[in-house]
């Protein structure tokens, strides 16, 4: 809507503007592409300030209307049989239910998983996992996200891999998928058993 | 030997469209008559090449051809027949065939409906498409080959994602690529006339009715997609602001600013600029949609089939076609002067503010979309850009842009005046006030919804004043009816679009005041919702084609009487080890009644339920939209394209839209 313009060059630099845009847009595309390939850019990997720690102190109460227990600080600590998984959901999450098969089969496999219900109703918490089914032995709801802030959350879904001395050692910002299970989380909890 | 078949009709394909776009570009710049005449014949021939070879694939499909890698990774014996066939395109490399496939059949339309377009424009045009459709025709067989082999072969596929089982989203993938391909015409005209260094009416008149198809398309594919999420995914949404979402908005909103300012340079051939620009940004972003979903760089429910070598191929077209673009665009659309000046407050001038604002939710959703990713690669920062940002940064956006919407349609082309048009409207304000005021009284003080149904009343009405003021149905009532007939079909589409949106709005203002609740729930107990009471029947097992359901019988009472039998299901897929619930929906019209079936523990089940008032009428004004796009597509002056020379009637300020 530049047809008007009486100066030239203003009006040429303003036709190379989308050029420009485009090409700026281009080389961060190409820059992360680039990134996928070495690591150093990774839209599911966030770093943590918590990995090789333990857990931030936090209680929650378990939501209402479970019959599951709640979840502590405590009950990360040291001396547990086997690595756990704490995984932040919400049932108005939509990766969470691309998530859930995996965790389901975590279940199946014996991993203990304690959920935490991240800003969400208790009621739809719990709809959630009757709908699709319950893979946590713990379940905790942090519905003013207060914890979730300790914790560093990125989103929903997240999880964190805490081993049996309780210590943090993966965090996946995310949804949990096959290739996850098989390529990060699979070979982490084999080494974190033993 | 039919996998092989089509692999070599897709090299057949490429070498054809390689020598289109030669044939067309030098043909065209030497005015040589006898190497135009070879490019629309090239251009069937590509369009027979690529639907030949996806035949070949969905023949594959249909017949479990387990040697082919893409049927032994998205297909399975047991899978119904529809599903085998949807599997073709429910992957990387079958979706890109029918990119590929879509691109080349419009290829061949602009090859044989446009025989009376003049012939270098014509030439230029194909040879466009041509050069994109052999770029991904290379990218097809060098990086996502459908018809490569595996030796031995496995007993049986691998199934296939169980959510994408469903007639839904068997249609969603084509219409959508419909959409993205159709700009890739009116990209090829922008090109086209950058190299000719002219765009006039004629010019306009062949690119809005491609714009307009695509945009229907789009509308309708965008619905669909949106409808699927609602009654599969099982809680009652229905937009997510997901990135992959928010990929097919784009060129929807740039498309639905096309279609307008189109207009404006087939009737008063000013925006030429500006339309070019449009036309190419259109096409740039439903590539950038296709890269965003294929590469992996962005963090989405949608992104499957991701891998970084593919990435940087479709990076590299992407950069070829639209950098080339926006390249020819800073060289050449200087040249482009406008003929038709307007005042500020005209037709011209509400199709200005259309499209800015338009524009400025376009530019609001890809900031949105795209920040978090270049806020990760240049500042190392997380960010995460939900629902709430978009909907509060379009909110004021979308405000105005309803309001002139009704109000545009009013105002005579050159010079107009505010007051009249407003005055013709004041009925229609006040429908819409009663509206919101309705709201408000049954439901309380709820801002949202109150104002979602001032908007949806001022569309649906100001598009029906807008057909009665045209047709003087209050004016001279008695020759309303004919005039009704004689009134262009293009005049009627608009104001259907118009009132197609404001159906859609309807239906999100009504989704404003859903309620849902949980309930656990034995045989014979019920539950209350909205007015209506939910007796929970029973639950049996049931049996379908690849799965085993538990199957839960739900009757709705209204006061005492029996309105409808529902019966949510979950389903188990054994092959894919996944469970999906399968929502009971009764929809009144007025409201859905949306029962799903939850976990079953103490000899009970939880049910959840929700009613969603007016949510069908969302994705009813979706088609709505559409069916004005489709309506207006056969106007006769859109049909009868217009030919090379002016017609002297194009030079008359007083046609109307």
């Amino acid at each position: 809507m530049s047809e008007a313009t009486p100066n030239p060059w203003r009006r040429r630099a303003l036709l190379g503007l989308p050029l420009l845009a485009a090409g700026g847009a281009g080389l961060g595309f190409w820059a992360m592409l680039r990134g996928l390939g070495t690591g150093s850019y990774d839209p599911h990997g966030v770093p943590s300030a918590l990995l090789g720690k333990a857990p931030p102190e936090f209680a929650l109460p378990a939501p209402a209307g479970s019959d599951l227990p709640a979840l502590a600080a405590a009950d990360l600590r040291g001396g547990l049989a086997r690595p756990v998984l704490v995984n932040f959901f919400a049932s108005w999450c939509v990766p969470c239910v691309i998530e859930h098969p995996q965790l389901m089969a975590l279940k199946r496999q014996g991993v203990p998983v304690f959920g935490v219900a991240y800003k969400d109703k208790p009621a739809d918490a719990l709809g959630f996992l009757a709908r699709r089914g319950n893979p946590y032995t713990r379940l905790a709801a942090d519905e003013p996200g207060r914890v979730a802030i300790d914790w560093g959350l990125y989103g929903v879904p997240e999880s964190y891999l805490i081993d049996r001395q309780g210590i943090i050692r993966w965090r996946w910002a995310g949804p949990i998928t096959e290739d996850t299970v098989a390529a990060d989380l699979g070979p982490l909890l084999r080494r974190y058993s033993a | 030997m039919i996998p092989e078949l089509g692999h070599f009709a897709l090299g057949l394909a490429l070498v054809l469209a390689l020598a289109m776009s030669g044939f067309g570009l030098v043909g065209a710049h030497r005015a040589e008559a006898r190497l135009m005449g070879l490019v629309p014949p090239l251009a069937m021939g590509v369009m027979l090449a690529v639907l030949g070879s996806f035949l070949c694939l969905v023949a594959s499909f249909m017949v479990n051809d387990t040697t082919v890698s893409a049927v032994v990774a998205n297909s399975h014996s047991l899978k119904p027949m529809l599903y085998k066939i949807s599997g073709t395109w429910g992957n990387h490399e079958g979706s890109m065939l029918l990119w590929v496939l879509i691109l080349a059949l419009c290829a061949g339309a602009v090859a044989g409906f446009g025989r009376n377009l003049p012939s270098a424009l014509q030439s230029r045009v194909l040879a466009v498409l041509g050069l994109i459709a052999a770029g991904f025709l290379t990218f097809i067989l060098a990086t996502s080959d459908p018809f490569g082999r595996v030796w031995p072969p496995p007993m049986d596929g691998n199934g296939l994602n169980p959510i994408l089982q469903d007639p839904g989203l068997a249609f969603h993938p084509p219409l959508l690529y419909l959409g993205y391909v159709g700009f890739a015409v009116t990209f090829a005209f922008a090109v086209a006339a950058l190299i000719e260094g002219r765009v006039d009416a004629a010019w306009g008149r062949w690119v809005r009715p491609w714009a307009l198809a695509a945009w229907s398309f789009l509308t309708l594919g965008i619905g669909l997609g949106s409808w699927w999420a609602y009654y599969e995914l099982g809680w009652g949404g229905y937009w997510f602001w997901d990135p992959v979402e928010n990929a097919s908005l784009l060129p929807w909103l740039a498309g639905c600013a096309l279609l307008h300012s189109a207009i404006v340079v087939e009737k008063r051939e000013a925006l030429k600029t500006w339309t070019v620009f449009l036309a190419l940004l259109a096409f740039a972003l439903s590539l950038l949609g296709t890269f965003l979903v294929r590469s992996g760089v962005l963090n989405s429910v949608h992104a499957f089939a991701s891998d970084p070598s593919r990435g940087v191929f479709i990076l590299v077209l992407l950069m070829l076609y639209v950098g080339g673009g926006f390249a020819l665009f800073a060289w050449r659309a200087q040249a482009m002067a406008p003929t038709g000046v307007f005042a500020p407050v005209s037709r011209e001038g509400a199709l200005v503010l259309n499209n800015l604002l338009l524009c400025s939710v376009a530019a609001v959703v890809l900031v949105g979309t795209l920040y978090p990713m270049f806020a990760d690669l240049v500042l190392g920062q997380k960010i995460s850009v939900g629902p709430p940002f978009f909907n509060t940064a379009t909110l004021p956006l979308a405000v105005p842009l309803v309001g002139a919407m009704a109000v545009g349609p009013f105002m005579p082309w050159k010079r107009a005046r505010l007051w009249p048009a407003l005055q013709k409207l004041w009925w229609v304000a006040l429908v819409a006030l009663a509206a919101a005021l309705l709201c408000m009284a049954l439901e309380g003080v709820r801002v949202g919804p109150a104002l979602g149904f001032f908007a949806a009343a001022w569309l649906i009405f100001g598009a029906f004043a807008d057909v009665a003021q045209r047709v003087g149905l209050f004016s001279r009532p008695k020759a309303a009816l004919a005039r009704a007939l004689a009134l262009p079909r293009a005049s009627w589409g608009g104001a259907l679009a118009h009132g197609g949106l404001g159906v859609t709005i309807l239906g999100l203002a009504g989704m404003g005041l859903a309620v849902d609740r949980l309930a656990l729930l034995k045989p014979g107990e019920s539950v209350e919702l909205a007015g209506y009471e939910y007796r929970l029947d029973g639950v049996v097992d049931a049996a379908g084609s690849n799965f085993a359901a538990r199957r839960a019988t739900v009757q709705v009472l209204r006061q005492g009487r029996a309105v409808v039998t529902l019966h949510p299901e979950k389903r188990s897929f054994p092959l894919a080890r996944m469970t999906t619930s399968e929502a009971a929906i009764h929809t009144t019209w007025l409201e859905d009644l949306y029962v799903v079936l939850g976990e079953e523990r103490e000899g009970g089940v939880v049910l959840r339920i929700h009613d969603n008032p007016l949510a069908p009428w969302i994705w009813l004004g979706a088609g709505i939209m559409a069916l004005g796009g489709g309506l207006s597509l056969s106007d006769r002056r859109t049909r009868v394209a217009a030919p090379a020379a002016k017609a002297p009637a194009l030079k008359n300020p007083a046609v109307r839209a």
